[in-house]
């Protein structure tokens, strides 16, 4: 089997079998707004109807009011003003319903949007870091944005599809009083119709999805093209890169192509089944006629119908093509609104103090699995005021601790207490009043600088402007358009990494927590910079519980106790001094850089002796 | 400071601190082609993707004759009342069938035009956009902002990707449909007008307020649809803050907060895309109220024509067919009118960055190939500023002799990781020249620069494939014994060895499934791979883990031997130990010498950065070489 033919299976597959599915997301929109449904529903029969009632209209005035005026030569002025009024009204209520029907689809699909879009965002605040950490960033974002559109999606042209419905049966209806014999052509006709729809979407759809996709490949390729245009650039790759792009984007072509190609068979297909239509009632009509069994205004009407019914038929497959998208999009909207799991919280409350906070971890143990331990039986204690640096190789455990110190995981055995309080039993956001995190990535908001340091919490612009002092971000942020008031985030400034850094330091800073752990929170800043740093955290905040992850011989240095870990145990602590006296892992490990210099310096030697 | 500068090494921020990025982006500005009219960015357009002129008189032609399929049925409905079924004596039975079966046979033709013009319309648009869109990317790795601006990296990824979507949109539904629909309105009015002239008219004002009511609808509706995007990037941004920032919004327990601002973001969204509905659904229900103005009018201006004699019965009954003929093609194409303000207004951005000019000039077939062998390097009287800025570097002259191992220092800001990009050719110098091997690198074949020229940047780039992959990047045809050498030379190969899959691990987007370090070590890899003669390194700042720090040590140090190498360096312990050590202060070089000379010059720059470093990082102790 070729390549070609196994994409057009793959194709195929997409658009079966989800028909009940998406009747039952249909269903569960119709229960949620009941209201604005039934009013765009009834907009569309309005609509539906009137347009039938064109028909009649037109037929009426062909028997009542045409064709006498031109057999007598003369008639009523009333009739022709009562023409004149049904046109006319007809037309407007007409309008009316078209309003009704498209504003009442748009205020429901945008009201289930929006519901769905509070109801995930708040299960993704609700839900654990654990939960966080075991999905990628760009699943959640899109369970929130398009996954939602996507389930909501045959909302737009449901409304129009009831209607049309409606305005069939209303049609055919009107085509069996007016003859019957022309009537059954227009019955012939509408499921023929109905069925090339579904053939047609049937056939599309899984091209369609498959151009989606492309479309993202295209997209991610690019992304990542450009994103490494350096290593691009100065290996001489942009031809591969080139290439690389290429073979998407003319994939993409072709799958558009052959989507064209689809739609250029069915679209006039579906024009030209009413024309027919037409064309066979006419040539039955005379037939119907000059035997005397119907009149000359039935076949117009009939015509009329077949002309304008035939059209809205479309929106039926609109919204069953809309389905397989919807479906999939609820199922993955439902599955985030299903998790459980929250964070226990207690109501107990840090007992009031000032200065820093006592914290004692006890036997701490946490992992993913049970075999696969990160930390292994934790015991310290950090007195109220004092500093400690955790210093360990990479997974050591540093940042797990970190993440457990906060409580954005609990662990799995043990307990960590501030002032004698288990973080477990603490009443949400008491925890957050005394401890702050600097993480080593900073987060900024979408927000201006004093909205990303108070994140919305009461301190003056005095308070901000000394935690910018201190974190030596007030040289920087008062260079900006706006000071204080500039917008930062995605849509604002941008910052370099260093001073995104700072902008987080001073966020934590501005709270004078009592407890406060930079993780790595300095790497980016240069390290002149990071002494001036340390030198105010240690003049500006006495007292504070410090917790430190730290590489730098300086940063380390200023800590009271150092703990080393490794394999998530605490395998030696005391003073940086003694630890470097003591065990040699502990010099190893901190001497690492000065190993790099010592080594160039032998290569050196080498050549020089060379 | 320029903007590169500032991104590269993380700022130190001494006041006066830089001025904002808007001042400072003038070097990289990106043509997006604001100053083309319509006409003529559709004919820059066709300049770029010739396919779209292909049969495009064919695809015309088959156009007027499948929308002159739409009178077919009203003339036949006319035709048939009037000699049909009104005539007097009875319907005329032959001539029905006969009009049904030329109507029949009109109705297939016009079916199969308008599928041979729809189906070549789409293969003309997609092969001709799929062409303007390779050619934009390829020019997008050509421009300079790539290199320097990464702000700017997202808005380059949409002119190729949803910007020519939109175009394609366009063309294959609007472009062609609006001709469809202005031929068809124009059919439409010369059929009315055979049959009656003044009812022709009658149609036409009825529909007057609907044309002269379009420009303000038009421009409501691409108001209230602009503000539907600028809330869908607020949307996305405030969904993002959950997600993203989940550690920061639960450690600060500022989740009420950001739920706020969601539900705002929520809210403000839903509101404007039920505005831009409504604006939609008022302008569409105007040609529903005209068509039956024009109605009501056709059949009793027709009635009294009729009295006159002027019109037949039939007449005003086809009439009755021929206006709503009219209105579809009318709301079709007010439609389309939106639309395609967007559709060109994406054309303009794409057509922009092929209008931009590649700021390097590649010397094409005349480029000269550099000897192998490690390169001597030269800067002539080198000078550097971006276009409107003041000079970042300033009559640089230096001699980088074969084979030797040169670090760059210098505070940040300093013009070093300018230097570092003139080398590689990432920039040329605004006077002055650089010349490897004696051969000014702007006359040197492109490919021939790039093979023997690498630039190891501090952030490791991966591509998100297996390390496999990303190492012979550095050389294509390298089979996997050629990588599985390299990581022995370097001495990787027990890191590797360490690796859940080894070579065939997967990285990540960006190489994320690594760690800084690990990025480091396979970007070591690569560029060992690539094996150039003159290697330019751009030492990372933030730290590693140590022990990869040692392992990066040594595999640099391995990586180097056998070349010229130039090392923009942030540690002292980098100019240690190179073979010569170039300070450069403010744009100029101002010391130069071993690490050993010039720590002695009391009072240098050198000495100072010396003194500062050592004062962060401590002495090294308990090492060999601080027991000497």
């Amino acid at each position: 089997m070729s390549n070609a033919d196994r994409a057009e299976d793959r194709a195929e597959d997409r658009g079966r079998g989800s028909t009940r599915a998406g009747f039952a997301v249909l269903g569960v929109a119709i229960k949620r707004e009941p209201r604005v449904f039934a009013i765009s529903t009834i907009g569309s029969v309005l609509f539906g109807a009137l347009t039938v009632a064109d028909a009649w209209v037109l037929g009426w005035s062909t028997d009542h009011v045409v064709l006498p005026a031109f057999r007598d030569g003369e008639i009523d002025s009333g009739l022709l003003w009562a023409v004149l009024a049904l046109f006319l009204g007809v037309a407007l209520l007409r309008a009316v319903g078209i309003v009704a029907r498209r504003v009442g689809a748009g205020i429901m699909q945008f009201r289930l949007q929006a519901a769905s879009r509070r109801a995930v965002t708040r299960r993704y605040l609700a839900l654990p870091m654990e939960w966080h950490q075991r999905h990628p960033t760009g699943q959640l974002l899109s369970n929130a944005n398009s996954d939602v559109e996507a389930a909501w999606s045959p909302i737009a042209p449901l409304p129009m599809a009831v209607g049309t419905v409606a305005m069939m049966v209303i049609a055919v209806g009107q085509m069996l009083v007016a003859d019957l014999v022309l009537a059954l052509v227009g019955l012939l006709i509408f499921p023929v119709i109905i069925a090339t729809n579904v053939v047609y979407q049937n056939r599309s759809q899984g091209w369609a999805t498959r151009a989606q996709e492309l479309r993202a490949e295209v997209s991610e390729i690019a992304h990542e093209s450009f994103d490494g245009a350096l290593v691009v650039k100065t290996l001489g790759r942009e031809p591969q890169e080139t290439e690389r792009f290429a073979a998407r984007a003319l994939e993409l072509r072709d799958t558009n192509i052959r989507i064209g190609r689809i739609r250029a068979a069915f679209d006039p297909v579906l024009a030209a089944l009413p024309n027919i239509g037409v064309l066979v009632v006419l040539a039955a009509g005379v037939e119907r006629v000059s035997s005397g069994a119907a009149a000359p205004g039935d076949v117009v009407t009939v015509a009329y119908l077949l002309t304008i019914v035939s059209f809205p038929i479309r929106s039926i497959g609109w919204l069953l093509g809309e389905f397989p998208r919807s479906v999939v999009g609820y199922r993955r909207v439902q599955a985030v609104l299903e998790t459980q799991g929250e964070l226990p919280y207690g109501d107990a409350a840090v007992p009031a103090g000032d200065g820093g906070a006592a914290i004692e971890v006890a036997d701490l143990v946490y992992g993913y699995t049970p075999e696969q331990r990160l930390l292994d039986g934790l015991s310290f204690g950090v007195a109220p005021g004092r500093t400690v640096a955790l210093v360990g190789a990479t997974a050591s455990g540093k940042s797990t601790l970190t993440t457990l110190l906060t409580r954005l995981v609990d662990p799995a055995s043990g307990a960590i207490t501030v002032d004698g309080t288990d973080l477990r039993e603490l009443a949400p956001g008491e925890l957050a009043r005394v401890m702050a995190i600097v993480p080593q990535t900073p987060f900024l908001f979408d927000d201006t600088v004093r909205g990303n340091i108070t994140l919305g919490a009461d301190y003056s612009d005095e308070e901000v402007w000394s935690a910018l002092r201190t974190a030596q971000a007030d040289g920087f942020v008062g260079a900006l358009g706006d000071g204080l008031s500039t917008r930062l985030g995605e849509r604002g400034t941008s910052l370099s990494g260093g001073q995104r850094q700072r902008i987080s330091l001073a966020r934590a800073l501005v709270r004078r927590p009592r407890v406060l752990i930079l993780d790595d929170a300095t790497s980016a800043v240069d390290p002149e910079v990071e002494q001036r740093i340390l030198a105010g955290l240690r003049q500006g905040s006495e007292g504070t519980t410090l917790v430190v992850v730290a590489y730098r011989k300086a940063t380390i240095g200023l800590a009271d106790e150092v703990l080393h870990l490794a394999d998530g145990r605490i395998v030696e602590r005391g003073t940086h001094a003694e630890l470097l006296d003591r065990s040699p892992a502990y010099s190893r490990l901190v001497n690492a850089y000065e190993h790099s210099t010592e080594h160039q310096t032998d290569h050196q030697a080498e050549q020089v002796t060379r | 400071m320029t903007i590169a500068e500032d991104r590269a090494d993380d700022t130190a921020q001494p006041s006066p601190a830089p001025a904002t990025p808007r001042n400072r982006s003038n070097s990289t500005v990106l043509a997006t082609g604001e100053d083309m009219r319509a006409l003529q960015t559709i004919r820059r357009g066709l300049h770029y993707s010739p396919e779209l002129k292909e049969g495009l008189l064919g695809t015309l032609t088959l156009a007027v004759v499948a929308s002159s399929g739409q009178v077919v049925v009203p003339i036949a409905v006319q035709q048939t009342l009037d000699r049909g079924l009104s005539r007097a004596g009875g319907p005329d039975v032959s001539f029905t069938v006969l009009l049904g079966l030329v109507s029949l046979v009109a109705v297939l033709l016009t079916t199969w035009a308008s599928y041979a013009m729809t189906s070549r319309l789409f293969t003309t648009s997609e092969r001709g956009l799929a062409t303007l869109r390779i050619k934009a990317f390829r020019h997008v790795h050509d421009l300079p902002l790539l290199t320097q601006n990464t702000e700017r990296r997202g808005a380059l990824v949409a002119r190729v990707t949803s910007d020519v979507d939109q175009v394609s949109q366009f063309l294959v539904f609007g472009g062609l449909l609006f001709v469809v629909s202005v031929g068809q309105v124009a059919i439409a009015t010369v059929v009315m007008l055979v049959y009656s002239w003044q009812l022709t008219v009658v149609v036409w004002v009825c529909f007057a307020p609907l044309f002269l009511s379009l420009r303000f609808f038009q421009r409501k509706l691409s108001e209230s649809y602009s503000t539907v995007r600028r809330q869908v990037g607020a949307l996305l941004s405030a969904i993002s803050e959950p997600v993203v920032g989940a550690s920061v919004v639960r450690s600060y327990a500022v989740e009420s907060r950001t739920q706020a601002r969601i539900d705002e973001a929520v809210a403000r969204h839903q509101k404007a895309s039920v505005r831009a509905q409504s604006f939609t659904a008022f302008s569409f229900s105007l040609g529903g109220v005209s068509a039956g103005l024009a109605n009501a009018g056709v059949l009793v201006v027709g009635v009294w024509l009729g009295f006159a004699g002027d019109v037949s019965a039939g007449t005003v009954l086809a009439f009755a067919f021929l206006v709503s003929l009219f209105v579809g093609p009318v709301q079709v194409g007010t439609q389309i009118i939106t639309e395609a303000q967007n559709a060109i207004a994406g054309w303009r951005r794409v057509l922009g960055i092929l209008d931009t000019p590649a700021d390097l000039v590649d010397p094409g077939a005349s480029g000269r190939v550099l000897p192998r062998g490690p390169v001597d390097v030269r800067l002539d009287d080198v000078g550097f500023a971006y276009p409107g800025g003041p000079p970042v570097l300033s009559d640089v002259t230096l001699h980088i002799a074969a084979g030797s191992r040169v670090a760059v220092v210098g505070e940040t800001g300093s013009g070093k990781s300018t230097v570092a990009k003139l080398l590689t050719r990432l920039m040329d110098p605004s006077s002055g020249a650089v010349l490897l091997d004696d051969i000014d690198v702007r006359d040197v074949a492109e490919a021939s620069l790039r093979s023997s020229v690498v630039l190891v940047a501090q952030e490791g780039f991966l591509f998100d494939d297996t390390i496999m992959a990303n190492v012979r990047y550095g050389k294509l045809d390298a089979t996997e014994a050629d990588v599985r050498a390299s990581a022995d030379e370097l001495g990787l190969a027990d890191w590797l060895g360490a690796l859940p899959a080894g070579l065939a691990t997967r990285v990540g987007q960006r190489g994320e499934s690594l760690s800084a370090g690990e990025r480091q070590l396979v970007a070591l890899l690569r560029a060992h791979l690539a094996d150039p003669d003159l290697l330019v390194l751009d030492e990372a700042t933030s730290a590693v883990d140590p022990h990869l720090e040692m392992r990066i040590g040594r595999a640099l140090d391995r990586l180097m031997s056998g070349r010229t190498s130039v090392t923009i360096a942030h540690r002292m312990s980098t100019a240690e130990g190179a073979d010569e050590v170039v300070v450069v202060d403010r744009g100029r070089i101002v010391q130069r010498g071993p690490h050993a000379r010039l720590v002695t010059e009391a009072g240098g720059v050198y000495a100072g950065l010396h003194a500062s470093w050592t004062a962060q990082h401590g002495p090294a102790q308990h090492t060999p070489a601080q027991d000497d």
